[in-house]
């Protein structure tokens, strides 16, 4: 609302008059001016700058809600639930039901973890009739990366829900479902979130997934500040998107390795300490703004996934596998973990195959 | 006093300026019509002018039975009042304790950490703990909880309310208290006012309106915004104009803290600053903000545990305290307990 007109306000007419003369169109052009500015631009004493601001501010600032009205919008709409559920029951315990409507939800994770199997799965179980524990939803899938793979997400389909996919036609609708869209540049993807606004509104849309948010900026910026300079007005707008739609907004995150410098990124004080060997590529106002981040990490071969921030569960950690009906957890009970270990990611990369191969020489020799 | 000190449109000043009216005892014999005519304004302004400029002479030396200056106030009546304010508590004991027995009202408070660390959690806490009733030795209050960034999940509100009532509400009331009804978790949640805001616009104009909204909603008495930062991190070019907006949004929230004697909560996120050759991390907005708030609590992870460090504080000592996350909401820490029980 902030770019409410202001002549349309109710102001006195010989004050919207002046507000329009001097080109404060808007709520924001006048919100954005001090008290002492309004009276020399304006040229009008205080206390009518001071009750127009009043007034303006008044009819800018949304309205209320008790929390109590925002939980029983929530808690109304039965038939179809605040969340969507991942089917792996250790997680959607975790999370009270799965991926919470109406705010983001990101993956981060090394390469080859498993984070495009995990949105392959969702976007899957999204478009599922209702029957099967599904949304009965379309699924928007900005594939930056070019990793989305059909063949692999009929695979999954077959593998998870058999009785379902055997029936004649429904992989084609389910797969029909799934709209895939893959910008090439920033300027593009800019393009498509403002058309999926529009989208979202009419469709039945219910869950938006981006893999991956990094792949977006990181060709084109070198510089850590920049990128997030970049991102900025995204942040804001896949929020407002989510928020407004009520879905699930999934989007995914690489990885880097983490620099000197920056060792101390998760501790005030002590500077000296670091387990992580990685870190969220996306900067630090990028984590501020998603509401769940989940990480995938390997630890000596075994993957895990960690619900690292969230405001509902606890810090708990699940292993897991890729298989072929896609992630499965291998134990419902979530290892609880403590202190910053949440947010390390961890990642042995190839150093173990590298190993084995080269005593493979070594024994040839 | 000077003329151009007067709080009146830059033309009006300009008129009596150069009709040679340039200090307020220059004024002081005219009756309104007099002075329209010899400044060729109309007489209602006139009037006006005379009001403002009488008014400003007399509160100067005539309105001091208790104070000097008028608005001012004795360190000791200050005292006094201050001694009627209670702290709302953050459900653990050891920050309470660094607190100096909790969040104070009157006073900002800034709450700034790593994602992840419960800035949110404190956010909610906070929100419900200020309900707790005057025989549990709370404010009996209500809430204002502006959400800038979306994170406000209201059924994790729920969990925290359900926690918050089993604890203090079940206890064995104290006389005529027993036959009030239970209290639901519900009830909790109605004492919350929600502001969404989407914009740095709507944020301005949400604190520009606190001050109508409590005085039609007196029981409130904690304002929390979650975050003040978000929306002034995104998409701002022009640095001036944040710094500027910023420290107008900080004084407001002081007015509004003092006027209606409640406590506001602002929780900020940190950045990356590149300082002497090293990246460290900082609360976000930049030095001229950090001036902004009263205290400032920084929370933080050491080892395996949380910590609120005390960054800065008129008042408490810095120091620092442990604190857990836990299904219930914030609570003492559990080591720190362990720690207790062996002394």
């Amino acid at each position: 609302m902030a770019n409410r007109v202001i002549s349309e306000m109710g102001l006195p007419k010989s004050i919207s008059n002046v507000f329009a003369a001097r080109n404060l169109i808007t709520a924001k052009d006048v919100l954005s001016l001090t008290e002492f500015d309004l009276m020399e631009l304006l040229d009008i004493g205080l206390s009518e700058v001071v009750s127009a601001i009043a007034h303006i501010s008044e009819i800018t600032c949304p309205p209320y809600q008790t929390a109590l009205s925002l939980w029983k919008q929530h808690s109304q709409t039965e038939n179809h639930p605040s969340f969507l559920p991942t089917h792996l029951n250790g997680l959607d315990a975790a999370l009270c039901g799965g991926i919470p409507n109406g705010v983001l939800t990101e993956v981060v994770g090394p390469a080859g973890i498993g984070k495009t199997q995990f949105c392959l799965k969702l976007s899957l179980l999204a478009s599922l009739p209702k029957t099967y524990g599904g949304l009965c939803g379309k699924v928007i899938y900005i594939d930056v990366e070019s990793k989305f793979s059909s063949k692999r997400l009929i695979e999954i389909g077959f593998n998870s829900f058999p009785e379902l996919f055997r029936m004649k036609g429904m992989a084609e609708e389910m797969a029909g479902r799934i709209v895939v869209l893959q910008p090439e540049s920033l300027s593009e993807f800019t393009e498509s979130l403002q058309q999926i606004k529009v989208l979202l509104l009419q469709q039945q849309v219910k869950l938006l997934i981006v893999d991956s948010m990094t792949a977006l900026v990181s060709g084109e910026y070198e510089q850590g500040h920049s990128r997030q300079n970049q991102l900025g007005w995204h942040i804001s707008f896949i929020k407002s998107l989510a928020e407004l739609s009520q879905i699930p907004v999934v989007l995914t995150n690489q990885v880097r390795s983490q620099s000197f410098d920056q060792i101390s990124r998760y501790s005030f004080e002590d500077p000296t300490r670091s387990d992580s060997h990685l870190v969220a590529a996306l900067g630090i106002n990028w984590a501020h703004a998603v509401t769940i981040r989940l990480v995938l990490e390997a630890i000596s071969g075994q993957r895990y996934i960690k619900v690292a921030k969230s405001p509902i569960s606890p810090p708990l950690a699940f292993p897991f596998i890729v298989s072929a009906s896609g992630i499965l957890l291998l134990s419902d009970d979530g290892r609880e973990m403590a202190g910053p270990q949440v947010n390390t990611i961890r990642h042995q990369g190839h150093s173990a195959i590298m190993h084995s191969m080269q005593e493979d020489c070594h024994q040839s020799d | 006093m000077e003329v151009s000190r007067l709080p009146v449109s830059a033309s009006t000043r300009g008129k009596l300026i150069s009709a040679g009216y340039t200090s307020f005892s220059s004024l002081s014999n005219f009756s309104p019509s007099e002075l329209a005519i010899a400044v060729k304004i109309p007489e209602k302004e006139a009037d006006e002018i005379l009001k403002l400029a009488t008014h400003d002479g007399k509160s100067d030396n005539t309105k001091g039975t208790q104070a000097v200056v008028s608005g001012g106030q004795t360190a000791w009546d200050m005292l006094k009042e201050d001694e009627g304010l209670r702290c709302i508590t953050t459900s653990c004991a050891a920050l309470d304790k660094i607190l100096g027995g909790g969040i104070n009202c009157k006073e900002v408070t800034e709450i700034g950490g790593v994602p992840g660390i419960g800035k949110t959690q404190l956010g909610i806490q906070l929100a419900i703990n200020v309900q707790i009733p005057h025989e549990h030795g709370g404010l009996a209050a209500k809430a204002i909880y502006i959400d800038t960034e979306g994170s406000f999940m209201v059924e994790r509100v729920l969990q925290i309310a359900a926690a918050c009532l089993s604890e203090y509400y079940e206890l064995p009331r104290r006389g005529s208290n027993a036959n009030q009804p239970n209290r639901q978790p519900q009830d909790l949640l109605e004492n919350i006012y929600y502001f969404r805001v989407c914009s740095y616009t709507e944020q301005i104009a949400a604190i520009n309106y606190l001050g109508k909204f409590i005085k039609e909603h007196k029981e409130v008495k904690i304002v929390i915004v979650d975050s003040i930062t978000f929306h002034f991190r995104q998409d701002f070019e022009n640095m001036a104009l944040r710094t500027r907006l910023l420290s107008e949004l900080a004084l407001k929230l002081m007015k509004v803290a003092n006027e209606f004697k409640l406590a506001v909560v602002l929780l900020n996120q940190v950045t990356t600053k590149y300082s002497e050759g090293s990246v460290h991390l900082t609360l976000a907005l930049g030095d001229s903000w950090s001036h902004a708030s009263t205290n400032r609590i920084i929370l933080h992870w050491n080892a395996n545990e949380r910590y609120a460090y005390i960054d800065k504080s008129p008042t408490l000592q810095s120091s620092s305290a442990p604190y857990a996350v836990t299904g219930k909401g914030i609570r003492d820490s559990v080591s720190d307990h362990k720690r207790a029980k062996l002394m």
